[in-house]
């Protein structure tokens, strides 16, 4: 689903991390690691296509991206950033399957909410809901577990487990652990040249 | 395109304020030269065309500034650009959003705002047809402007900066048009032009946008 091969990225002209050649394969889980300032923000975005300089080369197959920043509209309610997202795949979702997906991340009491009055735990649950009605195969999710409560973290890990099962992949950069079994790779600092 | 345009068209409904700021000013302005500019009926319809322009101009920048900004920071921008199937869809909607806020609703308000300036009645079709044929171009123009400039948050005057001298041949046809009809001369050139310049900026602006936004988030 994913190949990395002997994939740099550079951040101003500085490379971040040792060259680094992986596969991921469908019912994989993939836990990226290093320290803070490693890299692992811009290797997923430069994955997902926003972020433009490096060395190497990958392939990947459609795929859902979920950065730091939550992507949903604080003016709409969750129903109509959730719609978007389907029209955005050029998919119509109908309204069930939203409600559905949003009572399996506990938010359907606020599905008329603007997602502006919501915390920053609630909008990270709707966006779980996105994930959930995405037909793409291979999420890259960066610090999934950010602003999650206990139960929150229950339901996530749920959800990766249930997508991995269903023969899908997920390549995360995550400071804490999940519960599911992952593959963890850690990005090795460059070792700076004599 | 339907669910993309629901979306667009709610954003706008809900933040009126991005719709009624710009036009306040633009009246504010209109008011202010109407007050403070020549009292001869000769001086002003001489200046009245290219005052009009000029505050369409400053109006659309205003507005052009949040085109992109809540998009950017809030993380919608980068899905449009890494998740959508087309993201120059997305972006040709927005730009289309913002110009019926703007060019589109000065249009309509042209006949109004051309009494305030002191331009003679015959002028008023003239007027409202080159707004709508030049306006089309400010805001795809001012477009990439808006995506190159999203990345800083004071961008507001690198975006005039940037886009006004852009803007230049839409102010020079665009005043032209209506000063050749108050003058009683025919003005089918410029009209011509006016809308030629809105083609182009068509076909060029929604990809040079879309390419600024990548550079934009390459920064982010």
């Amino acid at each position: 689903m994913l190949t990395l091969v002997e994939l740099a990225c550079k951040r101003d002209e500085r490379t971040l991390f040792a060259p680094l050649s992986e596969t991921v394969t469908p019912g994989e889980c993939v836990a990226l690691a290093g320290s803070n300032g490693s890299g692992k923000t811009t290797l997923l975005r430069t994955l997902a296509g926003i972020h433009s300089q490096f060395e190497g080369s990958f392939q990947c197959e459609p795929f859902l991206y979920q950065g730091h920043r939550i992507a949903l509209d604080e003016l709409l309610n969750p129903l109509e950033n959730l719609h978007w997202f389907g029209a955005l795949d050029g998919r119509t979702v109908s309204d069930d399957a939203l409600r559905d997906a949003l009572a399996r991340v506990d938010m359907l009491p606020y599905a008329l909410t603007p997602c502006g009055r919501m915390s920053q735990g609630q909008q990270r649950r709707i966006t779980m809901a996105r994930w959930l009605l995405s037909a793409r195969k291979l999420w890259f999710l960066d610090e999934p577990l950010t602003a999650l409560d206990r139960q929150g973290q229950v339901v996530l890990n749920d959800i990766i487990a249930s997508h991995i099962d269903a023969g899908g992949a997920v390549f995360c950069a995550t400071h804490a652990s999940l519960d599911v079994a992952a593959r963890e790779i850690t990005l090795a600092p460059l070792t700076e040249a004599p | 395109m339907g669910g993309l345009l629901r979306r667009e068209w709610q954003v706008l409904a809900r933040n009126r304020a991005q719709v009624i700021n710009p036009l306040a000013f633009l009246f504010l302005a209109v008011m202010l030269f109407a007050v403070g500019g020549p009292l001869e009926d000769n001086t002003r319809a001489q200046y009245g065309g290219a005052v009009l322009w000029l505050i369409v101009l400053l109006t659309n920048m205003l507005s052009l500034d949040a085109l992109f900004r809540r998009d950017y920071d809030n993380g919608v921008l980068e899905q449009v650009v890494c998740g959508a199937d087309v993201p120059f869809l997305v972006i040709l909607l927005r730009i289309g959003m913002q110009w019926l806020s703007t060019g589109a609703l000065v249009t309509l308000l042209a006949p109004f705002l051309c009494l305030l300036l002191g331009l003679p009645g015959h002028v008023t079709a003239t007027a409202m047809l080159a707004l709508a044929l030049g306006s089309p171009a400010i805001s795809l123009l001012g477009a990439v402007g808006a995506a190159l400039t999203v990345g800083f948050s004071r961008g507001g005057i690198l975006l005039g900066l940037l886009v006004l001298p852009l803007l230049l041949p839409v102010l020079i046809f665009g005043t032209s048009a209506i000063n050749q009809e108050v003058a009683g001369i025919t003005n089918n050139a410029q009209l011509y032009w006016l809308g030629f310049i809105s083609m182009v900026a068509l076909t060029i602006g929604p990809f040079a946008t879309t390419a600024g936004l990548r550079i934009s988030l390459q920064m982010q």
